[in-house]
């Protein structure tokens, strides 16, 4: 709703209408039945045409005196979304470059449909026939009563704060009307969504009933209460648990809340705090007053990059991603019902787990058949951990696990269509069990090796159908972790990618398509981060003071933190085999230095073995082991955390600048997917190239000129960048550029 | 040329748990103050026209202690009603504030007379009651970083690597020496009897205090702070500010942090001319006083640079003082004030202070500065230094020159 504040009621006569949004009818006892079901759209969305519509009816409601009340319900599964993906990706970029100020009213837009609504003298009943999120729910709760239909599907909640933005059209202001304070906060500051009972509970519904009784019990109210208002036009009214400083639960709950959310913030993402404000302030002000307060909170976020950050990764291009939008054209679809999993370690059993529960049969093969029963065993517990805590059912569990085919024998791999390979990072290991499976595995099938640091063509060498072989990199903990780095070796074939990729759609998860390089895109995107904060030691930066600059960047976990899980050792190791893979043109990364010290001075391999950068005592607790200011003599000036904050963050930023010059990664957008979703870089920069696109990449360039001088030549850019900038192209939105390789 | 303010007289109530169960609980605080307004006049046969101002120090001036209690208090007192009265807000330095506006007022020619004091009933008004925009409001929370004084007390002692014994250890200290001075009748002189409605006594000693504090005793309790840091949040707020320090070390407790308390006091100041003119013989000198902030997330640095301005405007350093008296909000916060200053503990609280004694709010200032001007008049020393550390990173400080 770009500049458009102004609404256009459209002229609704008759006892009946059907426009181009919804359909009108008026029946005997004078309500009106308003079933919104857009002709030009599968999904009922809000925009100009459905407000102007809207209006329309609004007006002929308030006007009408032979019309009593009305009844909102919607001719589609869901009831109303606010918006669409095409929607939200046709606005990224309408709001670049704008002032706050000016984006107030056509921010107010949907309240100044909605208010009359509120206000407009006569019952209105909200129908749930199916789900509610955002705008959806808005237009609810500007109803004067809500029922739901009691499906499973039905979900009620206000889930903007999770791209960076806050419920606009009048929700933000009512749910705290509404609940209160406290109980609105879980909604409204983590965009809570819940079902039908549970809002019904919450006090968001007032009523759940059978889906064939919705209308009828909607009616019902409305002939009922003829005379409807909100509680909060209503004399006399508080809301509840009281407003203001001077409330003494809104006190107590606030200092705490303050401090939680720039704890969980840590000041980078600026909708939390928008919308605890507007819960605060407006809770004290007249409800138009606090409507507009409202709009100019959202105004601020949408002058704000980190909503538009949000939004284009975690929205748009990741449900691009899982779409698979870049899967070949022309190849079948694959359904995977069984598949062979090499390897019953932790990445093995995570995997065999997660296909389990997407309804494969998994044969688990491992040495010996003590070790594929132990990977069986490590599912069964993760398993019984989730009935415990009531996420699944004793029977759904139970079905799981019987999907799980613990074997030695290669044999069983005959009749699958996958074989996923998670045995030890070695090479000979490898060949081995790649040679025994493509053995037993049909001709046709795809093998897909989980290595997270041997490059796929090298790989794919020893095997005898090399199109087949590819890389499917999985993240730890495979049940939680959403990304899959699918791997395109040399050789590998339109079709195995495709099937490749349609195995990780089954499984649920968001895959990114890259090219094969040592690290891939994610280790080695990741490792530069790693590599700088343990560099930082070598300058005589406080540890303590690189780890939390780090999270206050908005790292999940700091770079010291990271080693010692991923393990010293195994950094050190990696860097021998790297060492001895690249021969001559290997250059050791700037920290090993540090991590050779930790392992071989001082045999500490990191958490494994209690002792790396931190010690770690028996309770699971760690300190900062006391010696690193031995092996690493503090300096009398530390830099700033923001000053540490720009290396960390630039070291990734050069890295995935290299990958797209490299052919690594072909698209910004699948790469920051990766960056976000594979190794946590922080969501409100949108990726690596969201950031350099965010901060303009002219100043990228003259920062990382200033770092490399500073600090070394790992900051150089390579030339894209510079050509890039001074072409005006971006990697986003209408000065996008499309082609990132010299000659590709 | 500069009236110099004089110190005529002080009186101070017992301080009584800051809780229902608390002697002065049934008190309400206009009453409990006027009660200090009753001595200051009965004791000196002042003539309360003479009074040109009273300020009263009150942080929860909410309630029974909103409207300016001042004003209130001193005409349910009966003070003459040309008497003026002025509430003020400087957190826990209001006490001391209230002296040293008085004696402004003096020293600046334009009052002869006016009493200085402050009052507390945290029982009847608990802190906070008064509600604020610092940590409620979530735009200035989050713009200035507030995390609970607690806190701000624990990275304190992190920051200085003071460990939980050294806390303890001068908890007990306090103890003992609030012991001490009650057996020994340090406090006779300025303490009043508080009396209740039918004129019988309710409390005439402090309650707070504990003398049988062991240093066993300290080390048994949890650390006050724990939660609230770790799981609350707050911890992640101070880092943010002190990105230095791995973690904050949750040290402090009830035992080694101020108590709260119910209580008043009320100090006479006045030029020599007004003095003379009442009969009366100044006790102290008030030499100079100033007030300053510091870094509001860390909150409790006050002391020392407000000590030093104090210091530079009365044209004196630290080897020109003899006896300190600074508030003990918390342990960390004298043991770090005594290793900035140079300052030994031996003449430093040397009869204890708010950790066993009690920290009531708004009065405290003015009732540390009598109890050290009584210790320089029983001692026979000339000079002594009374600070607090004040909330949002304020300190505020007085020097005062014994002369009787």
């Amino acid at each position: 709703m770009k500049n458009s504040a102004v609404i256009n009621p459209v002229a609704v006569a008759g006892s009946a209408a059907t426009l181009q949004t919804l359909r009108f009818s008026v029946d005997a006892d004078g309500i009106a039945l308003v079933t919104l079901d857009r002709q030009d759209k599968t999904m009922n969305t809000i925009d100009l045409v459905l407000i102007n519509e809207l209006a329309g009816v609004i007006a002929r409601i308030r006007e009408d005196a032979d019309i009593k009340g009305a009844v909102i319900t919607s001719g589609k599964d869901a009831f109303l979304a606010g918006a669409d993906l095409f929607d939200i990706e046709a606005r990224l970029y309408d709001n670049l470059g704008r002032a706050a100020a000016d984006m107030v009213e056509e921010t107010y837009t949907l309240n100044q449909l909605l208010r009359p609504l509120e206000v407009c003298g006569k019952p209105v009943a909200c129908a749930f026939n199916g789900l509610a999120l955002g705008g959806g729910l808005e237009v609810g709760l500007a109803c004067h009563y809500r029922v739901a239909a009691d499906g499973k599907q039905l979900q009620f909640g206000l889930p903007e704060v999770q791209v960076g933005l806050l419920p606009a059209g009048g929700g933000t202001t009512r749910l705290t009307r509404l609940l209160g304070l406290q109980a609105a906060m879980p909604f409204l500051l983590e965009g809570k969504a819940v079902g039908a009972q549970e809002a019904l509970k919450a006090g968001i519904l007032h009523a759940v009933v059978p889906a064939a009784e919705l209308q009828a019990n909607a009616k019902a109210w409305v002939l009922a209460n003829p005379a409807a208002k909100q509680p909060w036009d209503t004399k006399g009214w508080k809301t509840p648990g009281g407003a203001g400083a001077m409330a003494p639960a809104v006190a107590q709950t606030l200092v705490v809340t303050n401090a939680m959310l720039q704890a969980g913030t840590q000041h980078n993402y600026p909708a939390p705090l928008a919308i605890l404000s507007c819960m605060y302030e407006g809770a004290q002000l007249p409800i138009e007053t606090a409507l507009r307060l409202e709009a100019k909170y959202m105004a601020q976020l949408l002058a704000d990059p980190v909503s538009g950050n949000m939004l284009r990764t975690l929205f748009v291009n990741k449900s691009k991603a899982d779409k698979l939008v870049r899967r070949p054209v022309g190849v079948p679809k694959r359904k995977h019902s069984r598949i062979g999993m090499l390897g019953a370690g932790l990445m093995g059993g995570g995997i065999a787990m997660v296909a389990a529960q997407a309804n494969i049969e998994v044969m688990l093969i491992d040495r010996t058949q003590e070790a594929a029963d132990k990977g069986k065993a490590y599912v069964a517990k993760r398993l019984e951990s989730a009935v415990a805590k009531g996420r699944t059912t004793r029977d759904k569990a139970d079905a799981v696990l019987a999907r799980i085919h613990p074997t030695t024998d290669y044999a069983a791999l005959c009749d699958v269509s996958i074989v996923v390979e998670a045995v030890f990072e070695d090479r000979a290991v490898k060949a081995e069990v790649t040679r025994l499976a493509e053995a037993a595995m049909p001709a046709d099938a795809v093998f897909a090796s989980n290595t997270s640091s041997l490059p796929i063509t090298g790989l794919a060498e020893i095997s005898v159908r090399p199109g087949h072989f590819i890389g499917l990199h999985f993240f730890s903990p495979v049940d939680r972790m959403p990304l899959v780095e699918v791997i395109r070796g040399k050789a590998t074939s339109d079709a195995t990618l495709a099937e490749a990729l349609d195995l990780v759609q089954q499984l649920r998860k968001t895959p990114i398509i890259v090219n094969d390089s040592r690290g891939f895109f994610t280790s080695r995107f990741f490792g530069a981060v790693v590599n700088e904060g343990v560099t930082l030691l070598t300058e005589g930066v406080k540890p303590a003071l690189i780890e939390n600059a780090s999270k206050h960047a908005g790292l999940p976990v700091g770079p010291l933190t990271v080693s010692d899980e991923v393990g010293l050792d195994l950094a050190v190791n990696v860097a021998k085999q790297t060492a001895k893979d690249l021969g001559d043109a290997y250059q050791p990364g700037s920290s090993l230095a540090v991590i050779r010290r930790l392992v071989e001075g001082h045999g500490r391999h990191g958490r494994k073995n209690g002792k790396g950068f931190f010690d770690y005592a028996a309770d699971g607790s760690k300190r900062l082991w006391p010696g690193l200011a031995q092996a690493f003599p503090v300096a009398a000036a530390q830099p700033t955390a923001t000053q540490i904050r720009e290396r960390l963050l630039y070291a990734a930023v050069v890295d995935a600048a290299k990958c797209m010059a490299d052919g690594v990664v072909t698209d910004p957008g699948e790469a920051d997917v990766g960056a976000v979703l594979g190794v946590g870089f922080p969501t409100y920069l949108g990726g690596p190239f969201s950031m350099m696109d965010t901060v303009g990449l002219p100043q990228v360039v003259a920062i990382c000129d200033r770092l490399a001088a500073q600090y070394g030549e790992r900051f150089l850019l390579p030339p894209l960048i510079a050509e890039m900038a001074a072409a005006g192209e971006t990697f986003y939105g209408p000065h996008a550029r499309t082609q990132f390789r010299a000659g590709a | 040329m500069m009236t110099e303010a004089y110190i005529y007289d002080h009186v101070r109530t017992p301080r009584g748990k800051g809780r229902p169960d608390g002697k002065l609980h049934e008190i309400s605080a206009v009453s409990l103050v006027s009660q200090t307004l009753h001595a200051l006049r009965d004791r000196n046969a002042l003539d309360t026209t003479q009074v040109e101002e009273v300020v009263l120090g009150c942080v929860a001036a909410v309630g029974e202690q909103g409207g300016n209690i001042a004003r209130i208090a001193l005409l349910n007192a009966g003070f003459d009603e040309s008497v003026p009265g002025v509430q003020l807000n400087r957190y826990c330095s209001s006490g001391l504030d209230a002296v040293n506006f008085a004696a402004a007022k003096v020293m600046a020619g334009q009052a002869e007379m006016a009493i200085g004091g402050g009052v507390e009933m945290m029982s009847r008004t608990p802190m906070g009651s008064d509600g604020g925009a610092w940590a409620i409001d979530p735009q200035v929370a989050f713009r200035t970083r507030f995390v609970m004084q607690g806190i701000s007390a624990d990275l304190l002692a992190s920051l200085h690597g003071y460990s939980r014994e050294q806390l303890d250890a001068y908890a007990l200290a306090s103890q003992q020496r609030a012991a001490r001075a009650w057996a020994e009748g340090r406090f006779a002189r300025s303490v009043i009897a508080v009396r209740d409605v039918v004129g019988a006594v309710v409390l005439d000693r402090d309650e707070h205090l504990r003398p049988d504090t062991t240093a066993e005793s300290l080390a048994a309790l949890k650390p006050a702070f724990h939660e609230m840091g770790t799981k609350y949040g707050f911890d992640a707020v101070a880092l943010q500010r002190y990105p230095e320090m791995e973690r904050i070390e949750h040290l402090h407790h009830a035992g080694n942090s101020s108590g709260v308390v119910d209580g008043a006091g009320a100090v006479l100041v006045g030029s020599l001319a007004a003095g003379q003119r009442a009969g009366l013989r100044p006790r102290a000198r008030i030499r100079s006083f100033a007030s300053i902030g510091t870094e509001p997330t860390l909150m409790l640095t006050g002391p020392a640079p407000s000590a030093q301005r104090a210091l530079a405007k009365a044209g004196m350093s630290t080897a020109d003082i003899d006896l300190w008296e600074l508030n003990e909000a918390f342990s960390a916060v004298v043991l770090s004030f005594m290793e900035t200053m140079n300052v030994p503990h031996e003449v430093i609280n040397v009869n204890g202070g708010a950790i066993a004694l009690g920290h009531p709010l708004g009065a405290t200032g003015a009732m540390i500065l009598g109890t050290v001007l009584d210790e320089l008049e029983r001692t026979g020393k000339g000079t002594a230094l009374v600070n607090l550390c004040v909330g949002a990173g304020m300190g505020t400080a007085t020097i005062i020159e014994r002369v009787s």
